[in-house]
Formats: structure tokens, sequence, C-alpha cells
């Protein structure tokens, strides 16, 4: 799916941007002529899991009466794979919903789940563009 | 030369995320570990031949067909059994508590930390887990492997007295023959892997 070509010039912009942080570099520097594709099994792996828990998430938002301590165990594992991915933005939107949860506030949960969304959406382009 | 002056220890680690196992997976092999990784606790003590009710791996396995261990790195946040449940069962086994854990977590909780620590964990290391941290895990089974060679030696000096008679005596003097070479040809590879200048 994801061809990895190394671009750096573009790399450095997703960086720039505020997307991915340092911890992308980290998996850059993991990849080597024993793991080549390293970057991208990484990479493909975090948007499997991610639409998943998205799709759990969204899903789970549905329910009455809310179940925000399953919520939060759905967002941690997010934001668990948004940080190991370096997806610095995302990360933060994540926090703010695990907020939000704590304080079983549903109306704010709702609200920062659709920018976890976008962020996520975002992501998946910029890396689909950074790929070819 | 045939010492092995980087001897290539085993490390298995534990995450019920494929994601970050694969991460691990890759930390640990760039820093010349042997991996295994498995996905839950209960499976990661069937690797170190423990079965959940029990306390000590089974006397009735003397083949001894279970890789060996040195060391166990674990994610705290887990379904199940946790990071932590699992600490607690390796350091209640009386043949499994003296393998280093770490746990790792994407949380920075103080009390959380210092339970594992109190508990028995060498390290406490933050998600995502760096390069760099690598590095800190060799000390962690060293220091294990010099307290195992210490205890060998104090079992050697006490039993230089073999008691003569049956065949039974004989296995066991036979076993610790075995056992002395072993301990011999690794205190030959920890005084050279000590002095050599590789930096970890």
């Amino acid at each position: 799916m994801f061809i990895y070509t190394r671009p750096a010039y573009q790399f450095c912009q997703v960086v720039l941007q505020g997307y991915l942080d340092e911890q992308f570099y980290q998996l850059e520097e993991l990849q080597d002529e024993s793991s080549p594709n390293f970057v991208e099994e990484v990479v493909t792996l975090f948007f499997r899991d991610s639409s998943r828990l998205v799709a759990n998430i969204d899903q789970a938002l549905q329910k009455y009466p809310q179940d925000f301590r399953r919520l939060d165990n759905f967002m941690h594992q997010l934001k668990g794979s948004a940080s190991s991915i370096g997806a610095a933005k995302m990360k933060n939107e994540c926090t703010s919903f695990r907020e939000f949860c704590n304080k079983e506030n549903r109306e704010g949960c709702l609200r920062s789940f659709q920018k976890v969304k976008k962020e996520h959406a975002v992501l998946k382009q910029k890396l689909e563009n950074y790929f070819q | 030369m045939a010492v092995d002056a980087e001897a290539q220890f085993h490390v298995l680690a534990v995450d019920d995320s494929l994601m970050d196992r694969k991460l691990i997976e890759r930390l640990l092999k760039t820093s010349s570990f042997q991996v295994t990784t498995v996905d839950s606790g209960s499976k990661a003590l069937e690797v170190l031949g423990l079965k959940e009710d029990q306390t000590s791996t089974s006397a009735l396995s003397p083949e001894h067909n279970e890789i060996e261990v040195n060391l166990v790195i674990t994610d705290y946040c887990m379904p199940g059994m946790t990071g932590y449940d699992l600490l607690k069962k390796i350091k209640e086994s009386s043949s499994l508590k003296d393998i280093p854990v770490v746990i790792m977590s994407s949380e920075n909780v103080p009390s959380r930390i210092n339970r594992c620590l109190e508990e028995g964990a060498e390290e406490f290391f933050l998600k995502p887990v760096q390069l760099s941290d690598m590095r800190r895990l060799r000390p962690h089974i060293l220091k294990g492997k010099y307290k195992e060679q210490q205890l060998h030696q104090e079992e050697n000096s006490n039993t230089n007295h073999i008691i003569v008679g049956s065949s039974n005596n004989n296995t066991m003097s036979n076993k610790r023959k075995a056992m002395d070479e072993e301990v011999l040809s690794e205190r030959t590879r920890l005084r050279f892997s000590s002095s050599s200048l590789n930096v970890i």
C-alpha cells in the first residue's frame, strides 16, 4: 500500500507542520537493510489499529447510558498508537478527549472526538503523500 | 577467539498492542538482543515455563525445553493480566524471581511507578520507548548473572563433601560438574565483557 521512497524534504515539512514529532525520526532510524520496510510496516499497522479504534469509539458514543470507562479505554489505546508513531497533534486531541471522559462530559467528548477524527484523516493524507 | 564477549541475551517482550510489539522487537534486535514477543501475561508465563497457578516451574521437565529468558520487558496496561500482575507472578516464583523485569507504560503515574519498583521491577520506561532506553537493559541482566554465579560458588563450596554410595548421588555430582564448567566459562565470558571496550 505505501511505498517508502524517503523524500527527505517532504518529511521535514510534515514534521515542521507539527503533525509528526521526533518519534517518527526514531522509526526512520530503526529502518535498515535487515528491516528495509520497517517504517511502512509500522504506519500500516498504525492505520489498521487506529481505524478500528475510531470505529469502536464512534459506536460507543452512540450508546446510552454512556460507558465512559470503556470510551476512555479505547482512547487510551488510540493515544498510545498515535504516540508510538509520533502523531503529535492527534495525540493532543486524544488527551483532550480523555479529560472530557474523566469529567463524564458527553458533549465535550463528542466535540473532541470530531477533532481526533479530523487529525487522523489529515495524517492519513499526509503520510499517503509522503510514501508516494 | 571463541570467547563470546558480547553474549547475546534473550529478552521476552510482552505487549497487547501489535504495533508496540513490532516497535519493541525492532528496538531490541537493533540493540543485539534475541527477542521473543507475546501479547499477554499468560502467554509470557507459558514461555517462562510457568502455569498461571504454579509458583515454580515443573520439576518434572528436566529437559528444560523452554529457552532461557534473561529479561522480561512488559507493558503495564494489558487486558486480563496486567504488567504488574505478571511482575508479581515472576517475583513470587522461586524459579523465576531472579529474572529482571522492566515495566513500560504510556502514562507517567508516580504511584504506579513506585508500586512496580517496590514489587521488584528494575526500571520503568515511559512509552514510546527509545533506542537509548535499550542501553539500560544489559546492566540489569549482568547484575542478575553475577548474583547467580555467586550463588553457584556458594553452593559448590558447600557440596565439596561428596556422599559416596547410591547412584543418585553420582548423577548429582555429574550435574555439579556440568554446572562447574558452565560457571567457569560464564565467568570467563563476563570477565571479557566487562573489560571490553564495547559501548553499550
